[in-house]
């Protein structure tokens, strides 16, 4: 039931993506290290890095035969993002918490 | 002031089947109990976040250790369909005590029929959270918010 208005952010809506980027937000790290903590092959990381990469959301630089990919340090959308899904996870977290409250009395319950 | 973009709000919308006045105290009361456990500052695990009922109150996590971190402030109470509270925390995952520096979030709850809650939160003046100087100083040297994630990534693990 939660739904979210926000700028171009719609590209952290595939949860494997969502995935990548907290792992980039993590550290720095290139497409085989990032497949090798993912059910995923090479070849679907890149893709998911490259939809990232064009939404301002990571960059990648060359260090000797490899692309490390980062968040984007001038990425207004990189920390967009990042609250944007402190704010996603809190809302879900309250509506399931609120949820599981009893409606009928005063009582608090958690 | 320093030349840093800003940056636009962010909103977030959800429903919850909660008559206005319970969303509103829910929401409060019981903070800690339904706020990911994840997203903490103290370097010991959160046992629990606290927003105090008043404006000028406190915003806080307590660590199982007991020691306490502030996250910010109360600008706005008003029960049961509004609340303001500042977000202060820096690029060192730290509270920072200038207001220059704080964001603000707006939560706003709003009956939709007797049994359910629309509760809309903005995040707004994310500007001035990379005005603040350590924020400022790690974009600047490039570092930008790998580190900041990193070390919040860092507490976020020493907290499971």
């Amino acid at each position: 039931m939660a739904t979210f208005k926000d700028v171009d952010l719609g590209i952290l809506g595939d949860p494997t993506r969502r995935a990548i980027f907290e792992l980039v937000a993590r550290r720095p790290q290139s497409v085989g290290e990032l497949a090798e903590n993912l059910p995923i092959t090479r070849q679907a990381v890149s893709q998911h890095l490259r939809v990232l990469k064009d939404g301002g959301l990571v960059v990648d630089t060359a260090v000797g035969t490899r692309r490390i990919y980062r968040l984007n340090p001038d990425g207004v959308a990189a920390i967009q993002a990042y609250f944007q899904r402190i704010w996603d996870d809190a809302l879900t977290a309250f509506q399931k918490a609120a949820e599981a409250a009893p409606t009928g009395d005063e009582q608090e319950h958690s | 002031m320093s030349s840093a973009p800003a940056i636009p709000n962010l909103h977030g919308k959800a429903t919850v089947g909660l008559p206005v006045e319970k969303a509103f105290r829910f929401f409060t009361d019981s903070f800690g109990s339904w706020w990911p456990a994840d997203y903490h500052i103290g370097e010991a695990a959160m046992a629990d976040a606290i927003l105090e009922p008043h404006v000028g109150g406190r915003w806080y996590e307590r660590g199982v250790d007991g020691t306490e971190c502030d996250w910010g402030r109360v600008l706005a109470w008003e029960p049961p369909s509004r609340l303001v509270v500042t977000w202060q925390i820096n690029g060192q995952w730290q509270f920072d005590a200038d207001p220059a520096h704080s964001s603000e979030i707006e939560v706003r709850f709003t009956a939709d029929g007797p049994e359910e809650t629309i509760v809309e939160i903005e995040h707004r003046h994310l500007d001035r959270l990379v005005a603040g100087q350590a924020i400022h100083d790690m974009i600047g040297q490039g570092g930008g918010w790998s580190a900041i994630a990193e070390a919040f990534a860092k507490v976020a693990e020493a907290g499971k």
